[in-house]
């Protein structure tokens, strides 16, 4: 199967770009396949602490497109998944380092090397978004259930359609159950009515997933964590297996239900 | 929110934060400004009196959405011939 070149990408920081890519990352060479992560966020890096490999870095991509090293030796192994790799972004450096043609060579070159390329996009919709979406065959976009989160995917999803980068796919992070059936949260359902592109995850509000980072361990690798299985899911829609959404929004105790039927409009 | 202030049909915060993405998405999709869309209405009006006499109380104008597309709709209620020609009776000050 040839390798699939997927670019996660939100406009707005902090909704949990980076957090997805390590989550799917990991979910999926746990699961087999050969992965390989890029950090496209040139100056900003973060993959490496999120995904615990920040004490082995030598070399990141800007020192592989410089020619400074080969492609190997900027690929770091991760130690609990042998067919899992980084290259890190440069720390040191700006946006200005890399090029959109410089993106697609690397990539061109880790197709041969992986199953899945999963490419971390800095926030934004500049040049660094650009260069991170360039080779992607497929683009997520994250979002919070949350009213800036949502305008800034919209703005992103629009970019997506005027660059011909199809559609892209839709993860919601961090909805909380509970706030969306007090009615205080927008629901996936009013995100997606909203958005209108396809859904490819919702994943819970989880403060493993802050545990997680704290420890460089991605949810995922958490047979026990709701976030971590919504990742896993995630990972499996994207073999193309067809995983059914689970319900996060329904449910609450028979009081909460009446309540909620009350409240209708 | 409480279930009291629910029952007495106070907006839900879910329910404003989705109203008003609403209106801030297709003014971001179409590039139009509240106002800019105000003076576009104005204009229609004008062209389309200058042809036949509307009812302006009665028309309806705005946006909406098929999925991500944007569309402007207008419905705009012509005054019927027949009261046109009782108006058209009337001595004219000329």
């Amino acid at each position: 199967m040839p390798a699939q070149v997927i670019t996660i990408t939100s406009g707005k920081g902090g909704v949990g770009k980076t957090t997805a890519v390590a989550n799917l990352a990991v979910a999926l060479a746990s699961d087999g396949s050969r992965v390989v992560c890029v950090d496209g966020d040139i100056g900003l890096r973060n993959l490496d602490v999120i995904l615990g490999l920040e004490n082995r870095i030598v070399y990141d991509i800007v020192d592989v497109i410089e020619g400074r090293c080969r492609l190997k030796q900027a690929m770091i192994k991760d130690k609990r998944l042998p067919n899992l790799h980084l290259i890190p972004a440069a720390q040191t450096r700006d946006k200005s380092a890399v090029s959109a043609s410089d993106m697609n060579r690397l990539v061109k070159d880790l197709r041969a090397e992986c199953d899945f390329v999963l490419i971390d996009s800095p926030a934004g919709i500049e040049r660094g978004f650009k260069n991170a979406i360039a080779p992607a065959d497929r683009v997520l976009v994250v979002t919070n259930p949350e009213v800036s989160a949502v305008r800034d995917a919209d703005r992103v999803i629009g970019i997506l359609e005027a660059e011909e980068k199809g559609p892209g796919a839709l993860i919601i992070n961090r909805l909380n159950p509970a706030l969306v059936r007090r009615q205080e949260m927008l629901s996936a359902d009013d995100v997606l009515d909203l958005l209108a592109i396809e859904l490819i995850g919702i994943v819970p509000e989880d403060e493993g997933v802050l545990i997680g980072s704290n420890r460089g361990t991605p949810v995922a690798l958490d047979p026990k964590s709701k976030a971590g299985q919504a990742f896993r899911n995630i990972a499996s829609r994207l073999k193309g297996e067809n995983v059914p959404f689970v319900e996060l929004d329904s449910g609450g105790s028979l009081w909460e239900r009446i309540q909620k039927l009350a409240g209708r409009r | 929110m409480s279930f009291l202030e629910k029952l007495f049909g106070k907006k839900t915060s879910a329910d404003s934060a989705k109203e008003r993405l609403q209106l801030v998405l297709i003014h971001d999709r179409t590039d139009l400004t509240p106002a800019e869309l105000e003076l576009l209405r104005d204009d229609l009006i004008a062209t389309i009196s200058r042809h036949v006499e509307i009812d302006v109380t009665a028309m309806q104008f705005g946006m909406e959405h098929d999925g991500r597309s944007q569309r402007l709709v207008a419905d705009i209620p012509i005054k019927s011939a027949a009261r046109r020609r009782a108006s058209s009776r009337k001595p004219k000050a000329r």
